[in-house]
């Protein structure tokens, strides 16, 4: 767990990384009332949790528009599920369309945001989420490439380096790609980082954190973000 | 007088071919045609094409059961591999089931179009991507686009909430997901409905589904799909 009392030395000993709660909460301090929303399966569904007092619209790409939270077993709807396929609750106002309406949506730019997972990002917006191999076993695809080309913004939610340290934003991607040229943004449980035109562009570090150590655990040329 | 209702599954199956391209709705367990597809297994049709969004899980349910028979040939899909898709992961490494893998709005929008009249169209998902390579590519207004085929099927499997005896169909909640757009996109559309009402029952601005796309129509009062309740996130 990440103290504020190891936070606020702000040295290289007392610094710890966001925890995912943490990182979805410093995205979801980015998205403005009344956007719609698509969020991913696995952290990226974590933003939902910390949107409260604002309204935001979330879309599931299997075709609703207003979906709440989980459902508690007392509530059990098995005619309501995400796009993971778990029982979800509709807010007030939601609407159901079918798959096609859905898919039309997301890559007509009715969307202001998608958040996805990746397993690496690239200095030009290239990314990759959705196969690590071409080769071995049967990859599946789902909605990802169609959302990372149809909303407005791809905003990229993940750990800043791999389960084995390695860096996941790069100057090139080397696994199989979902899109070219889609992220906008990265929040790591490290920083928080644009994709300009230049490159990648340090908007905001986890406290304690130092340029230097940023760079050091990341593939391709940091410079940080003119105010 | 127009009467689309059957009244069993074999009779609903009647005159399916060794073949045929069959689509059936669902995403996951909700809205999925459980019994047509079973249906389908009794049947017998072979050599068939399947095109839906999943490819089955476990060893039970129907669609599982239908792959592993070796009834089928080729399955065109988005999501193949899900927790449990034993038999899909099966079939395939031992070269008995071809996959046509489709980003998820493009095999939506490829079954739209077919249902609408519509050959192929262009865009801009999958681009620069594995799964756009050997495609027509075109630039329009300075982005660069695929060209996708129509997916048309001999059957559409369908699975409806309530159905009347022309066929006009509603959907329950996210049951509806690729079921509207199959109706229209296949020769025969066969539903499986969980309640049959009287023409005019259903009001005409809450029909989903107009029944011209319907052929027939067998009452299959199932109940709900399996809950998927989270435990962890």
């Amino acid at each position: 767990m990440t103290t504020t009392a190891a936070r606020a030395t702000g040295t290289a000993e007392g610094f710890k990384p966001w925890t995912r709660p943490e990182m979805a909460a410093r995205l979801a301090k980015d998205i403005p009332e009344g956007w719609c929303v698509n969020l991913g399966i696995g952290i990226p569904l974590l933003v939902s949790n910390f949107v409260k007092g604002r309204e935001v619209i979330f879309h599931s790409e299997n075709g609703i528009i207003g979906m709440g939270g989980l459902q508690k077993p007392e509530e059990l709807e098995p005619w309501l599920v995400n796009a993971g396929k778990q029982n979800v609750n509709l807010v007030t106002g939601a609407s159901i369309v079918h798959h096609a309406d859905s898919f039309a949506m997301i890559r007509g730019g009715h969307l202001d945001l998608c958040v996805l997972g990746a397993f690496e990002v690239a200095a030009n917006g290239d990314f990759a989420n959705w196969t690590t191999s071409l080769k071995d076993g049967v990859p599946a695809v789902g909605g990802a490439m169609d959302l990372a080309v149809g909303a407005k913004r791809l905003w990229i939610i993940m750990d800043h380096t791999s389960k084995d340290g390695r860096p996941k934003l790069l100057e090139q991607c080397a696994l199989p790609l979902t899109a070219l040229k889609a992220v906008g943004r990265v929040y790591t449980n490290l920083a928080v980082i644009d994709v300009g035109p230049q490159g990648f562009e340090v908007v905001d570090m986890a406290p304690g954190l130092s340029m230097e150590a940023l760079q050091a655990q990341t593939g391709a040329k940091l410079k940080r973000k003119a105010p | 007088m127009i009467d689309k209702r059957v009244k069993s599954i074999a009779e609903a199956m009647q005159g399916i071919k060794d073949g045929s391209t069959v689509m059936f709705g669902g995403f996951g367990a909700v809205g999925s045609p459980v019994h047509l597809i079973e249906g389908l297994l009794e049947h017998g049709a072979k050599e068939l094409t399947l095109v839906g969004n999943n490819a089955g899980t476990g060893r039970v349910e129907p669609l599982a059961r239908l792959l592993a028979s070796g009834n089928v040939r080729k399955i065109i899909c988005s999501f193949p591999r899900s927790s449990g898709s034993v038999v899909f992961d099966e079939m395939h490494k031992a070269g008995k089931l071809e996959l046509e893998l489709v980003p998820q709005g493009t095999l939506a929008e490829r079954i739209r179009a077919a249902g609408a009249g519509i050959p192929a169209f262009y865009t801009p998902t999958a681009y620069g991507t594995a799964l756009g390579e050997g495609k027509e590519v075109r630039e329009f207004n300075g982005r660069m686009y695929l060209l996708e085929h129509a997916i048309r099927a001999d059957v559409a499997l369908v699975e409806a909430w309530q159905a009347d005896r022309w066929g006009n169909l509603t959907y329950k909640l996210s049951g509806r997901n690729f079921n509207p757009i199959m109706a229209t996109a296949a020769e025969l559309t066969i539903v499986q409905a969980q309640h049959i009402v009287e023409l005019g029952a259903v009001g005409p601005e809450q029909i989903h589904t107009p029944g011209v796309y319907v052929k027939r129509v067998v009452h299959v009062p199932y109940g709900d799909p399996a809950p998927a309740l989270a435990t962890t996130a």
